[in-house]
This record gives structure tokens, sequence and C-alpha cells, in this order.
């Protein structure tokens, strides 16, 4: 399944020679057609905690080698019942091309808003994340070049991460990075949220080792790692850096939080 | 025959026919600049090396030696800076020493531009050459493609806009050796900051009549912010699936052993 | 003789012979803009404290032809904005004549407002708003595979009366920043502008001389290195109090000093 790959164009394997098939076109005959799309760089971050979600995202935007801007935010409330989303339940981020983004946000932000004006109480994160698969997949063949992720608390108030390719394919899990950095972050995250590859010592030989067991983060533990993971992308990534935001979603609203990255 | 290799050409020709792309090079998208100054020349390197939009080295070195007078700095394909600046440097020592003259800028800016032209731009190097000998100051700028130029302040590599913008609305005649460390400065940091293939330190290099003064990591502008989280792991985290011990007194059974006696060249390892 | 409209202006049939009228078919595919033609470079802008300050060359190109030497890039919307274009120069006046319209049926919804005093809110289209729907108009063309192709900056209020400054492009991409250039200005002007206004509270100390005076030195610098640029420019300021458009600006105190002791391009010494 070629769900969350980096990139749906360079869509192979990340190795020195790349096996994507060439176009036939001769050499010199290639004509010049509009590219409706860009990347815009920067990475987003999710991880669900017992009773928080934390959603994050740096706000560099940039195309080619230059910074657009230092803050552009990629990680928004939504289903707020007004344009400031002062009572909104559910966090959107999205990264890709920037444009197909905000699209997607504000298409999104206004089916929760009806939703809400029509039944009188805010959407479900269930419903909304089915809604958006929809969405996404409604455009399968000129699609949002957006990689979503969407945040909140599911009906037993427990923090839930739904995450999305740019053509609908959706699940739910327990952390996703998506974006220019996903693939520098989520290893660190299989690592310190699930615990992947990390074992119990002592407790058994070899394939005998018991997994270390898996516990809900705290929410301290999880901004840790959230501002852990977003240095050492902005370290390796060209594309990464600038500011931090961060949303933390609770029973009690939604708090947001921006912290500096460098910005080189 | 010397020089490159050309053996695996076919193969790879036809390996390219089949849809195969060739490996990615380190490259250097960069900032470097020079300028003169009343006395001397000063070149200045970012320190960023990317491959695509992955950092490859923090905190590489773009200033290259020439002769003890003569510096380079380089952008473009790393290794090719790397080689083509080592290649000229002991071409012009040797020169130097059958001629018995200190080398001169104008030879190596010639040599680097002959060989250059002759491989018509797949030597992917790109050079600021400054230097100052017997017949005064120089600053030149090497194209791929072998072409050269001679201005009193130049900028190269993809954060050369951006440098340059800070010579046209800063740059004047006459500057001394403080202003014109200061100007190069400013301008890698603006390569630095607003070009995402230009990063991390500035490192500058003063060239004069008496001396050459390598400022390494000259400006620091951006430090590794310290992790927050511990990250050590316990003892036995990870799985070992299965040991074997080979004693140091064994391993000639396993491979033939020769004592080193004296400490071989050790290359600079990043911290 | 046929006195049908068709026939105006055509070879005679009884003269050459009858008129091959195949290629004057419309129902072939619909040709949208591939690229650009007449195109404007840079439009550089950035915030000050009390409001923002424009600028733009007045050079059309043709490819490497500086063809019109005096086309104005910068348009006053409704006394209290202004926009911008870079890009391709007929898009940019089949925008013009659009806001245009906007600011015709704008300037009636005020009336109305003002004269019959109705419950709907009669607050003037600000620069956010203009910006906002600038991007939806240039985001609906790309998604049509016709795009309009400039890259627009708009620069004057929001609605919480703080000064606004932002881009949108060919593709629908829009975003904000204390200062902004398109094309090559993204390159050689924006890193001498976040010098000084690096941070919107940067922005906020600036004076407007300052801001004026900075924009000025960064088009100086694009005359220097845009081969595609020309030393007869725009300048606008938006300010509370409106719009101040200069169109027949000159570049002044030029500096060619570092020309002076240059022999050659390499061992030339004479």
């Amino acid at each position: 399944m070629a769900m969350f790959s980096q990139n749906p164009i360079m869509n192979g394997p990340s190795y020195s020679f790349n096996d994507a098939p060439k176009t036939n076109t001769p050499e010199g005959a290639r004509q010049h057609r509009f590219d409706p799309y860009t990347d815009n760089g920067g990475s987003t971050l999710a991880i669900a905690g017992a009773d928080f979600t934390i959603m994050a995202g740096d706000t560099r935007l940039t195309s080619g080698y230059s910074i657009n801007s230092r803050y552009h935010p990629k990680v928004f409330k939504i289903g707020g019942t007004t344009a400031d989303q002062k009572d909104a339940t559910l966090v959107l981020s999205v990264v890709g091309f920037s444009a197909d983004g905000e699209a997607l946000k504000e298409r999104l932000d206004t089916i929760c808003k009806m939703y809400r004006y029509r039944h009188g109480k805010p959407m479900s994160v269930k419903a909304c994340a089915q809604r958006l698969s929809t969405i996404l997949y409604q455009k399968r063949f000129f699609p949002y070049y957006a990689y979503a992720i969407l945040g909140g608390l599911d009906e037993e108030g427990k923090g839930a991460v739904y995450s999305y390719d740019p053509v609908g394919s959706y699940e739910r899990e327990q952390c996703r990075t998506g974006g220019a950095a996903a693939s520098l972050i989520m290893p660190f995250l299989d690592n310190q949220v699930n615990f992947k590859n990390q074992y119990e010592p002592g407790s058994g030989e070899g394939h005998a080792l018991e997994e270390r067991a898996r516990r809900p983060l705290t929410r301290q533990e999880v901004e840790v790692l959230v501002k852990d993971a977003f240095d050492g992308a902005v370290e390796r990534h060209i594309e990464v850096g600038d500011g931090l935001q961060m949303m933390v979603i609770t029973k009690e609203g939604i708090e947001e939080i921006l912290l500096p990255l460098k910005k080189d | 025959m010397p020089g490159f290799d050309f053996s695996n050409y076919n193969r790879n020709a036809a390996l390219c026919a089949r849809g195969m792309s060739l490996p990615k090079a380190t490259s250097t998208g960069t900032t470097i600049v020079g300028c003169i100054f009343d006395g001397g020349v000063v070149i200045a390197a970012d320190t960023r090396a990317t491959s695509g939009p992955i950092v490859a080295d923090k905190n590489c070195e773009k200033l290259h030696y020439i002769s003890p007078n003569i510096w380079c700095a380089g952008a473009g394909t790393a290794a090719d800076t790397e080689f083509t600046t080592a290649l000229i440097s002991s071409q012009l020592e040797l020169h130097s020493l059958s001629t018995g003259r200190k080398p001169r800028v104008v030879t190596c800016m010639t040599m680097l531009k002959q060989h250059l032209f002759r491989y018509q731009g797949h030597i992917g190097a790109y050079l600021v050459v400054a230097g100052v000998d017997p017949t005064g100051t120089h600053l030149f700028t090497v194209h791929a493609h072998g072409s050269t130029d001679k201005l009193p302040y130049v900028t190269m590599g993809s954060g050369s806009l951006a440098a340059m913008s800070v010579f046209e609305s800063s740059w004047k005649s006459n500057l001394t050796q403080e202003e014109a460390i200061d100007l190069c400065s400013k301008a890698i940091l603006a390569g630095i900051f607003n070009d995402l293939g230009s990063g991390s330190n500035v490192d500058v290099a003063i060239i004069t009549p008496e001396k050459t003064t390598l400022k390494r990591n000259h400006i620091t502008p951006n430090q590794r912010v310290p992790k927050l989280g511990n990250y050590v792991f316990r003892r036995g985290t990870t799985a070992v699936l299965n040991e074997k011990v080979i004693r140091k007194e064994e391993l000639g059974n396993f491979v033939s052993i020769h004592e080193m006696t004296e400490e071989a060249d050790k290359m600079e390892v990043d911290t | 003789m046929n006195h049908l409209p068709q026939a105006w202006g055509r070879p005679r049939d009884d003269v050459y012979g009858a008129y091959d009228a195949s290629y004057l078919q419309t129902s072939g595919p619909k040709q949208a803009t591939q690229q650009p033609i007449v195109t404007g470079t840079s439009v550089i802008a950035m915030k000050f404290n009390e409001g923002v300050v424009i600028a733009a060359d007045n050079l059309a190109s043709y490819g490497a032809l500086a063809r019109f030497t005096d086309v104005k890039r910068l348009r006053v919307f409704l006394d209290s904005s202004v926009v911008g274009f870079s890009g391709d120069v007929s898009d940019m006046q089949y925008l013009d004549r659009h806001l245009n319209e906007l600011a015709i049926d704008e300037a009636y919804d005020l009336e109305t407002a003002a004269t019959k005093d109705t419950s709907k809110p009669s607050g003037k289209l600000n620069a956010a708003n203009l910006h906002k729907y600038l991007q939806k108009v240039l985001y609906k063309r790309r998604s049509d595979f016709d795009p309009l192709w400039n890259q627009i900056l708009v620069a004057g209020f929001d609605a919480a009366s703080k000064p606004f400054l932002a881009s949108v492009d060919l593709r629908g991409t829009a975003f904000t920043s204390p200062s902004l250039a398109t094309g090559f200005g993204a390159a050689l002007a924006q890193p001498i502008m976040r010098n000084y206004a690096a941070t919107e509270e940067d922005a906020a100390r600036l004076t407007r001389e300052e801001a004026v005076n900075v924009v000025k030195d960064c088009m100086k610098v694009l005359f220097y290195r845009d081969a595609r640029s020309l030393d007869k420019y725009s300048i606008a300021v938006v300010t509370k109090d409106g719009v101040e458009l200069k169109e027949n600006e000159q570049l002044e105190r030029q500096s060619w000093a570092f020309a002076e002791r240059i022999k050659g391009y390499g061992t030339q010494t004479v």
C-alpha cells in the first residue's frame, strides 16, 4: 500500500538509484506545461494522549530554496461556531501544497460549521474524520496535494489522531508525522511513543525478551517529545524551521503554544 | 592513462536508458563571497552541505587551501570542488618549485579555468579564487564551464543573490580590513538566513602580503538547542538475538594482523 | 459579391479561390495561458509603524526585450489598498478591469448603505478582504488549468486597522510577512528588507521615512542585478489617511564605483 509515501510524484524506494521509469518524450521535445502543484515544505506532527491530543507544525513556508514566510501556520482549529474558532473542538494540520491545504481546511471547516448549526452540537472526531476522507477521495484524479492529520478527543474523552494520504486513505493512530521531515521524525516517534525496538532488560534471552510495555504518556512528556522532534528535524532538513506551533486539545478547550525554531 | 576512469561509461549509459538515474552527489548549495580591501583580500563561506533537502554536513569547510598566499572558496558538487582545488594546489606547488618563484593568483586561476573548460562543465566546481602575490591582490570567480570574472567583490552559490544584495547596498571602495571582514560576514549571514541551501556558521579567510589568517567558525549564529528529554536507554534495552565472542588472541585465525607502529594521519571528526 | 460580415476583409473568392476557413473553427480544445508573454518583474513591499510601502518598476518586458517602458504595475483599490502585479501584463490588465468592476459595485453598495441605513453591514472591502478575494480567483483559475500568470502583493489595512501585506501567486498560494517581494526581488530585495523588518514587532518600530528609504535602496539593488528591470519606478505609501502613489520616480544616487579599476576578466592588466 502506497499510503504515507513522501511524495506522490517521486514514489520510489529511497535508494540512490531511482526505479521510476523515465518519460518517453525524446530529448529536446519537451513541452512546457503549467504545473498546478508546488511543495511548500514544512512538517507536522500529532500525538494522542490518554485525555489530550497535541498537534504541532513548523511555521516556515518555502518554495524552492527560498523562504516565502517565516510565520505561516499549518495547524488550524476547525468547526467553531464563529470565525475566531473560540469554541472549536477539532484541530486539522495540513502540509504539502499550501494552497490545496488551505482550500481543504476551509471546506472541512465549512462542513463542520454547517453540521453544528443544523444539529446544535459539534461534530465528533470520528464523523469529521470520515467526512475528510470523502472530501479527499472526491478529488481522486486531481488530488489535494496535502498530507492532513485530524486531532481531537473521541466520545470517551480519549485523545484521537487520524492521519490521511492525499487521496483519502485514513487510519486512527497514536501518533503520526507528515511532510518534509516525516521520514526523520517518524522513527523517533515509533521508538519514543510506541516503544518500538525497546525491550525489558533482563526479561529473557533473544527472541524470548519481553517488549517494553506501552503506557500512555503525560502531557509534559509529549510536549518534550514534540519540541525535541522538531529541534532534530530543523538540524537536518532545510525546509523545516523558524517557528513551532502547538495546539493542545483537552476537555477544557484548545491551547495554542508558539515557540521559536532555528532560522537558517 | 592518467585522469578520470571512464570504463563504466557504457554500462551507466545503458542503465540510464533503462530508467535508472545516477546517484546523487553531495552538493554544497552554498553562499561564498570574496571582497578586496586596501592591503589584501577576504573570502568567506557558510558551512552547510546538502544532499537534496537533507543537511549532509552542518559544519563543512568550503575554504580550500591552494598555496600559503592563495585560497579558494568552493560551491557546487562537494567532491569536484575538493578534488579540483587539491589537484591545482599540487600542480601549482610543483610549478613554484621548478620556477623558484611564489605562485601567482592568475596562474592558479588560468590552470583552474583550463582544467574546467576541458571537462565542459561536467566537473561541477564553482570557485572564488583569492590571493596576494608579488603582482598584487587578486580576486576571481571561476565557473564550472571555465569562464572567469574579475571584480572587487564577488558572490557564488545558491545564496549568491542574497549575499550580493548586501554588497550592492553596502560596498564602498577603500575598505579597511575590519570593514571587509564585516561586510563579507554580513553577506554570508544573508545567505545563511535567506537561502535554504546555506546555513550554520561563517568561515572567513583574510589574505594579506604578510600572512593568511583562517578564521574557522568566525560567527556561529546557529548553535544547536539542547534536547529537553533524556534519550539514554537502559543497558539491555536492545534485543541481542545471538552472541559470539572472538578473543583478541584468536583473531589471527580469521584475519591477518599487522601491528601499526606509528599513529596514522587522523581525519577531522565532527563533534 | 458576398456582403456577409464573415467575408469582410477576406480575399475575394472570385479572384483568389475559395477561402480555407478550417482554421477559423473554434471547436478545438480551449487554449489557456501556458506561459507568460509580456511580463513585469519584481514587486517589493514592507510594513512600517503606521502603514505599508510598496514599489514596482515601470517596465514590461517581451522576453529579453524591454518592450514597454511606461507600464504602471501598482493599482489603487478604493483609495485604501494597493495591489502590485508581477508576471503576465495581459493577465494583470484583465484583473485590473475585474477590480474596477468590483470597485464600482462596492461604491454602489456603500452608497445604498449610507442613504438607506439598512441592517446590512456596510464596511468597505479592506486589503485583507481584497487579498482573500484575489486568492480565490487565482486558485479557481489554477484548478481549471487556466491560470492567471501573476504573483500579486496586496498592501493596506486589515479589519483590525493594522497594516496588512500579503502575497498570492498563480497557483493560489497565499502568505503574509512583514516584508514581501515577488520574482527576483524574493532573492535580492527580501534579504535587505528582512534586516530591517525581520518580525512584525520590528516592522511596527520602523518609521515611514525609514521604510521608504529601505524600499528605494532595494529598487536600486534590483536595477543593478535584475536584467529585466528599469530605473523608472512607481512607489506607493498606504496609511490610514489614504494612498500616496508616485508613478514616475527615478532611481537616485546610483554607484558604479566598483567599475573604476576593473581590467578584463582574467590575466589582462591594461
